[in-house]
């Protein structure tokens, strides 16, 4: 029998090592896993390439990884939060800035089987162009930038080679599942969750209520149990305490 | 780009003025995004009889209103992550659906703000260098929108030219912009050429001319 629920998310997150790189479902704190980001900073886990669309504007989720220096390289469209950039622009982590449809559209293509596809999105700019800082030293000097893309004419337009995303682990969040590990979402929280958890190798799904088989109707279902490995409740109450960023006192 | 010490100019559309100018051009049926800033004030000055579905990049087709206090979902949010609503009969899709929305060329209309607008239609509005780039939507909405237009104050706050023979704040996206709206007036980019369409009340040509660093054609007789 198919049980994807796992009752303990630290037991079940305990997979995941220091180091991985992690799909991220959310638009800023709507529709984010606050409660399995949490347990991963619960379990010390470091050196993390997180894969989001935007970090959030406060030191919960996202924000509490980054203020507890966890994250390595942030791949995002929009990551706002002041305290992050302090932290590019001293070195400390990496930022690798996608536009944000070419961001979904390379999580899903990773998990849709597709390698790589064109887009005209970026095509002329400086995030297709080798020009952009991926980091910087503790000097403030540039050491590396985001590859130049490959470039090619469709129809008298450029449009430049952007690659599918593959995680090792993918979080995300929904509304209802299943044991099956059909998920179905609300409104707008939806946005990032699908496409992260199809990229993930491994994906978890933090969810608010868990039906039993048969309940979540099939027309109802969202996105479908194949891209889920394992169901996990959201913490009644996630804890939000403001963590204080590193660096600052 | 020349240094201008023209004095401010008398007249022109307010904020609130440029929305409600460029809200007049909006077709009944359009599929419209509208970004930060002046754009968000356009849905109030949509003329009645005119129904226009508004996009939002986190996967809302049929955004309305902003939530009214205490009636807010965090799981209703538009782009800007405020709280939102849905008009009946709106759509939700994910993040990649909204973008296959967008870079499909299935929106009518993607009204931005601008740092600077070229003459051929160069835009550059996501990044001004030494600042905190953050790209969001704005070079998908660019690359697959029917058409962009930009909104700005026709002068930056020195008082330089925003419509320049080049940008030079990095690209949002190459030849892509195809209105541009002012506190001073409306231009059209047709074939990679510029045209003056129309100045506003109390503008004068000479007075755009004075504030515009790129050549353009002036076609004011134009029923636009």
């Amino acid at each position: 029998m198919i049980d994807k629920f796992s009752p303990d998310p630290a037991t079940a997150l305990a997979v995941i090592p220091s180091g991985s790189c992690l799909a991220v479902g959310g638009f800023g704190s709507s529709g984010r896993p606050d409660t399995l980001l949490d347990v991963l900073c619960d379990l010390d886990r470091r050196d993390l390439h997180v894969i989001v669309n935007n970090v959030g504007s406060d030191f919960t989720g996202i924000g509490r990884l980054l203020a507890e220096g966890r994250i390595r390289r942030l791949t995002a469209s929009f990551p706002v939060l002041p305290e992050f950039y302090d932290e590019y622009f001293a070195g400390r982590v990496e930022l690798e800035l996608i536009p944000q449809g070419t961001l979904a559209e390379r999580l899903r293509a990773g998990g849709a089987g597709i390698a790589a596809f064109y887009t005209p999105s970026a095509a002329g700019t400086m995030l297709a162009d080798g020009t952009f800082p991926l980091g910087y030293d503790a000097d403030g000097k540039v050491t590396a930038r985001m590859p130049a893309r490959e470039r090619r004419e469709f129809g008298g337009r450029e449009h430049v080679l952007e690659f599918g995303i593959v995680a090792d682990f993918a979080l995300v969040k929904a509304h209802v599942a299943d044991r099956r590990g059909n998920l179905r979402f609300r409104l707008s929280a939806r946005n990032f969750n699908p496409p992260a958890a199809m990229s993930g190798r491994h994906t978890f799904a933090e969810v608010e209520h868990l039906v039993g088989i048969g309940e979540l109707q099939p027309d109802d279902v969202h996105l479908p149990g194949v891209f889920v490995d394992e169901v996990l409740l959201a913490a009644a109450v996630s804890p939000r305490q403001p963590a204080t960023p590193r660096g600052s006192s | 780009m020349t240094q201008l010490t023209t004095p401010a100019v008398t007249g022109g559309r307010s904020r609130d003025g440029i929305a409600e100018r460029l809200a007049r051009d909006l077709r009944d049926g359009y599929v419209v995004n509208l970004g930060v800033g002046i754009p968000l004030l356009i849905p109030q000055y949509i003329p009645a009889g005119i129904e226009v579905i508004l996009h939002a990049e986190n996967g809302v087709l049929g955004l309305g209103p902003p939530a009214p206090p205490g009636q807010e979902d965090p799981d209703l949010t538009d782009a800007g992550k405020q709280p939102a609503t849905l008009i009946a009969g709106a759509a939700i899709v994910d993040s990649a659906m909204s973008f296959a929305i967008v870079r499909g060329g299935h929106l009518d209309i993607t009204v931005l703000g601008a740092l600077q607008v070229s003459a051929s239609g160069d835009l550059a509005n996501w990044y001004v260098p030494g600042r905190n780039p953050a790209v969001g939507g704005a070079m998908d909405l660019v690359a697959g929108a029917r058409e962009v237009w930009a909104v700005m104050e026709h002068v930056d706050r020195g008082g330089q030219p925003k419509i320049v023979e080049r940008c030079t704040f990095p690209l949002t996206g190459r030849k892509v912009v195809t209105r541009v709206y002012t506190d001073l007036a409306v231009f059209h980019i047709v074939a990679g050429r510029l045209r003056l369409t129309e100045c506003a009340p109390g503008v004068g040509p000479q007075a755009v001319r004075e504030r515009t660093a790129a050549p353009y054609i002036e076609d004011l007789d134009t029923d636009n």
